[in-house]
């Protein structure tokens, strides 16, 4: 870079933060175009969160309004303390632990052997988790119901968590960090007699915080918001979780064209705990794009 | 792979087999899990597809019969409701994957272009304004746009302030193209593509799947933002300032410096919006159940309710199977659609006389910055191929 800086092209640069009435004008119009857009983005949010706290009258007759005329707590009462939205809630806690927990110990496990342990059949290995990356979700929603069935784990947490245990993705991830970290660590530790597991675990997972913070973030939302396999995975109200429960409460009532607060009610709530996570991990999320791919 | 083994480690025999001890305990647990729920259900679905299982007992008993391809016939060539409702939500899904894909794309680098200045005020507020959507559950999401666009909800009274009647969104079958048209002339209506008459294949979306695609292009745009923010970061700021130099204006800048250079990422773009697109299931189990009229029917979706719902599974594994086969077939084509449209000759040799004066002054500014790959860029996509145009 410090070439770059004896090149008569970046004496263009100062030239640049020169503040031209053009230049303002294009500032100005770039701070409107983005406030814009930012208000079609978190608008409808706020309705979503003003609504849940309206009448059902006014919900449907003062939708903009982002200050109810009159508070209201129903929506959520009627969640909390009339319905069976405790039980989701607990169910998708639930799942998500454990789906994150065990994504977190599979995937940089496998993730490790792909990246360093030279194994016969790593090839094979690799290449079919390529060819199981490429399998879109919907086809497998058959299919996977075929499986937990003839396991015996339909309707059950099993059957809820064992499938979303280890995801292909999630794999590459730590295969691609643990390749970027140089090996002298490992043989250092290697010369004074730890095992591949030893090595693993007190050496090489302490280095891979980053790669694991990604790994937890995109478990966590995936399980957290996952819809089709619940669908697929129990028929039971005791393990229905959240985006079951309310997509069935959206899709249930829909012809009555009401309830409103208490749906959005139902969405607000379940959006918090993601919300949290992409709160507390934003910079993480931001930087690493990597990981931010949705699935 | 296995060739990178050092020679050292390759005659120490015994630590050879505790690697390969090691590789397939480390990798077992997720090979077990992968295998059994992705591998051996696909191989069990095919065969459902092509037997006539009726959902009680297991589809491998000795009472299950086995139909060839009857069900992928009834459903291609049947003329019967499978056909027409398969041919429905094809046409459904089509044209939700014809306006998301370029919507989205073009948002998500709009979005990306305008919060990549450098000299941005409030960059991590907006960044986090557009991507918040992306992490939202896609029911949370639903549930909003249902009241969004309910008849008398939000989006109408905005749209009433500024004299427009808004449509009954969700309600309203009526394909966008022809919103105001009664009936079609003869030979449109008269000829049908899987049960699904030209004339309707040309109507558009309804515009209940349009609330929808609205919907996903206000989803996904962060998520693709992202990505393009990563690659516009790491393209070097040089060959823009030389384009500059040499009297380039905005436009021609963005469209024959940044864009080709954004070639790999794009492609990366188009190939999840593509995929992604193809699997619409979450929003229409949520929102409308395939409703109203069955324009807002996806395969995916009619998948699921063929065989939870009408216990046909051996027709909902085969419209699976071809909706997977539709991915695959989008996919290629995207990828031989986008391979021809390499940077043309002249704008290449224009680019590549920006970079070749970069790289006799300077040796690092050229090259390094801009060959970078980006990191989001899943396997098998292409690496940048504007080196070769650097010679």
């Amino acid at each position: 870079m410090s070439a770059v800086a004896s090149r008569p092209a970046t004496e263009r640069v100062p030239g640049r933060h020169r503040w031209t009435p053009g230049a303002i004008t294009a500032q100005v119009l770039v701070y409107a175009v983005l406030v814009v857009i930012a208000v079609v983005y978190i608008f409808p949010f706020l309705i979503d969160i003003a609504t849940s706290f309206k009448t059902e009258a006014e919900a449907a007759n003062d939708p903009l309004a982002l200050i109810p005329q009159t508070w209201t707590t129903a929506a959520y009462e009627r969640l909390f303390f009339n319905s069976d939205f405790p039980t989701w809630f607990r169910n998708s806690a639930i799942v998500t632990i454990f789906v994150t927990a065990g994504r977190v110990f599979f995937d940089s496990l496998a993730g490790y052997a792909l990246a360093r342990v030279q194994f016969r059949g790593r090839g094979v290995v690799f290449a079919g988790l390529v060819a199981v990356m490429a399998v879109p979700n919907v086809v497998l929603l058959i299919p996977k119901f075929l499986v937990i069935n003839q396991l015996g784990i339909y309707n059950s947490f099993a059957g809820l968590i064992v499938p979303l245990l280890a995801d292909a993705a999630g794999v590459f991830i730590m295969k691609n960090f643990f390749e970027s970290i140089p090996t002298s660590v490992e043989e250092q530790a290697r010369i004074d007699g730890a095992g591949t597991f030893r090595i693993f675990w007190s050496v090489v997972l302490p280095m891979a915080r980053p790669a694991l913070v990604t790994i937890i973030i995109l478990s966590f939302q995936g399980s957290w918001n996952e819809l089709a396999h619940f669908i697929v995975a129990s028929q039971s109200p005791e393990y229905t979780t959240l985006t079951k429960g309310v997509a069935q409460l959206s899709s249930g009532a829909l012809s009555a064209g009401s309830q409103y607060p208490i749906k959005l009610a139902a969405g607000a709530i379940m959006t918090v705990p993601v919300a949290i996570m992409f709160f507390v991990f934003q910079r993480r999320i931001m930087n690493a794009s990597a990981g931010a791919v949705k699935e | 792979m296995t060739a990178i083994a050092t020679p050292a480690r390759r005659r120490r025999s015994g630590i050879r087999r505790g690697q390969n001890l090691a590789g397939w305990l480390f990798t077992a647990p997720v090979l077990v899990i992968l295998g059994l729920f992705l591998l051996i259900p696909v191989l069990m679905a095919a065969w459902v597809s092509v037997s006539d299982w009726t959902g009680r007992g297991s589809p491998f008993s000795s009472n299950v019969g086995f139909v060839g391809g009857e069900h992928y016939a009834e459903l291609l060539t049947g003329g019967g409701l499978a056909e027409r409702d398969f041919g429905t939500a094809l046409k459904n899904n089509f044209w939700y994957v014809v306006l998301v894909v370029p919507l989205q794309t073009i948002v998500s680098l709009g979005l990306a272009l305008l919060v990549n200045r450098r000299m941005l005020r409030g960059r991590g507020f907006f960044r986090t304004a557009f991507y918040f959507p992306s992490v939202t559950s896609s029911v949370a999401i639903t549930v909003l746009w249902l009241f969004l666009f309910s008849t008398t909800g939000a989006v109408n009274k905005l749209l009433e302030a500024v004299g427009i009647a808004g449509p009954n969104w969700f309600n309203e079958p009526a394909g966008i193209f022809h919103l105001g048209a009664t009936t079609g002339p003869a030979f449109l209506t008269d000829h049908t593509i899987l049960g699904v008459s030209w004339w309707n294949w040309l109507g558009g979306p309804s515009v209940a799947m349009t609330g929808f695609i609205l919907l996903a292009i206000f989803t996904t745009s962060g998520t693709f933002m992202l990505l393009f923010l990563a690659a516009l970061q790491n393209l070097s700021g040089d060959v823009e300032e030389a384009a500059m130099m040499d009297g380039a204006n905005a436009w021609q800048r963005f469209f024959r410096v940044t864009l080709p250079q954004l070639r790999p990422t794009l492609f990366t773009v188009i190939t999840l919006g593509l995929i992604g697109c193809w699997q619409v299931f979450d929003q229409i189990y949520t929102g409308t159940h395939g409703n109203p009229a069955k324009t807002t029917l996806t395969p995916a979706f009619l998948s699921y309710q063929a065989a939870f719902g009408s216990n046909e599974w051996g027709q909902g594994a085969a419209i699976a199977f071809i909706l997977f086969a539709i991915i695959i077939l989008f996919t290629l084509v995207q990828r031989w659609v986008l391979a021809e449209r390499a940077v043309s000759k002249r704008r290449n040799r224009w680019f590549t006389s920006v970079a070749a004066r970069l790289a006799a002054g300077t040796a690092a500014a050229g090259a390094g910055g801009s060959t970078a790959a980006s990191p989001g860029a899943p396997p098998g996509s292409p690496g940048p191929d504007r080196t070769e145009g650097g010679r």
